[in-house]
């Protein structure tokens, strides 16, 4: 147990939350973040998806790793992610049809998420399946992490509200500051301020972490 | 490692194989939530349009109570009632792309508690990334709107995705769709609050969202070419 969650190991759940960020370090499954990060839930949705999508993927071609010809391993990779999001896909659609609504085709698109085949090419073509399950889940939660903190600014600036999956949508600022002449900013729900909300999220934790910021 | 072509070959064609049956599985044994799903939802908009909430779980009731089977009727473009067709399972969109003769165009009647009947109609036009639909219903004279329910695909969050909420629909509850024997359907105005007033329109016009001209334009359109195929039925049948 205490090799299960050896230091070396819960590094793996814990850098891509900070200094190895997949979203806001390496720059990857950018365009996902914008596009569903309106409102809370579905960000939410979307970071617990990719969270099992990755860590399935990892441990299944981990698994496999010294099986797969390695000249057509990145189709391996594509058909293992591919099954994987369409059973995620399916399953929503059955149990979570609202959700699965607002998602529609960004749920199919974490196929082509760079985050999940870095992944695999990077961490489980290489190790063993258990570091390989963390290592997803550490990076599918760095994603959802960096997703919740921008579809909670852009829902709460554009909006007013709160969104929480089983708990509906949360008046956060009051209606009578609206009779007061406080008005939505609507530019926070257009897809440009989901870009700038990144780069402020980029820039905020580089000016903390100094060995992040390039010298030149 | 090196591997020889037929292990490739057969690794590739295994896989291939495995995955296949694990998704057909999966997608055979979850399809009846997921169309139930479809089903409940489409209620629930039907149900909405005459002003009925309902959850997931009393739509079908509410449904069989106020829109029993009888009451969903098939008509055709010269305002005959089609017999032998379900009403229900009419898939609009093939509908408008077939020839303005042979459509098959369903109808709900709604018998409200208190006594009064609501001809509802359902809806299928473009807005501006995609599909939007919706019911309207109508008062006995076949002109007043009573209820409408709108909703789309994937409009602009905050701009035309408004059109399913609350403030959007409304102001079309009271119009009136006929000046007279001619159908006029409804305007949608562009300018912001108070545009319909403006432009003298009161009985025919709402105000269009500001920021979603395309979807409100779009909108108009699905009303105006939606409800130009029921002209004949609504006018041989009001009260």
């Amino acid at each position: 147990m205490s090799e299960m969650f050896s230091k070396k190991n819960l590094k793996l759940l814990t850098n891509p939350l900070g200094d190895d960020n997949p979203i806001t370090v390496q720059v990857l499954g950018v365009c996902s973040a914008l596009a569903v990060t309106v409102k809370l839930e579905p960000a939410i949705v979307m970071g617990l998806s990719v969270t099992i999508v990755t860590a399935f993927a990892n441990v299944i071609i981990s698994a496999l790793r010294n099986t797969i010809p390695s000249r057509i391993r990145i189709i391996v990779q594509l058909v293992v992610i591919a099954a994987l999001v369409i059973l995620v896909d399916q399953i929503l659609k059955a149990y979570a049809y609202d959700v699965s609504k607002q998602l529609s085709v960004f749920v199919g698109l974490i196929i082509t998420n760079c985050i999940l085949m870095g992944r695999l090419e990077a961490f489980a073509l290489g190790n063993k399946p258990w570091p390989s399950f963390l290592d997803g889940i550490g990076n599918g939660a760095g994603y959802g992490m960096i997703l919740i903190i921008i579809a909670a600014l852009r829902e709460i600036t554009g909006s007013g509200t709160l969104t929480l999956p089983g708990l509906g949508e949360l008046r956060i600022i009051p209606l009578s500051f609206y009779d007061m002449g406080y008005a939505n900013n609507g530019l926070m729900i257009l897809p440009p301020m989901a870009l700038i909300t990144v780069g402020l999220i980029i820039w905020f934790q580089r000016s903390r972490s100094k060995h992040l910021q390039e010298s030149n | 490692m090196k591997h020889n072509n037929t292990y490739i070959f057969l690794y590739a064609s295994v896989m291939v194989v495995l995955v296949a049956a694990l998704l057909s599985v999966a997608s055979e044994s979850l399809k009846e939530t997921q169309q139930n799903n479809v089903k409940i939802e489409k209620i629930q908009n039907i149900l909405s349009s005459v002003n009925i909430e309902s959850t997931k779980e009393n739509a079908q009731e509410l449904f069989d109570k106020y829109i029993p089977a009888q009451n969903r009727i098939v008509v055709g473009v010269d305002g005959q009632v089609k017999n032998g067709i379900e009403a229900f399972g009419i898939d609009i969109k093939k509908e408008q792309a077939k020839s303005a003769d042979s459509r098959n165009l369903p109808v709900y009647i709604c018998q409200l508690e208190n006594g009064d009947k609501k001809v509802i109609l359902p809806l299928l036009g473009k807005g501006l990334w995609g599909p939007i639909w919706g019911y309207m219903s109508l008062n006995t004279d076949n002109s007043t709107v009573y209820g409408v329910t709108f909703d789309h695909k994937g409009e602009t969050p905050g701009l035309g995705a408004d059109i399913n909420k609350d403030w959007f629909m409304e102001p079309f509850k009271g119009k009136t769709i006929f000046e007279g024997d001619n159908f006029v359907s409804i305007t949608v105005h562009k300018g912001g609050k108070g545009s319909a007033e403006r432009a003298g329109d009161l009985n025919h016009g709402v105000d269009a969202i500001s920021g979603g001209t395309i979807t409100s334009k779009g909108l108009e359109a699905m009303l105006k070419s939606s409800i130009s195929d029921y002209v004949n039925y609504l006018k041989t049948n009001k009260q």
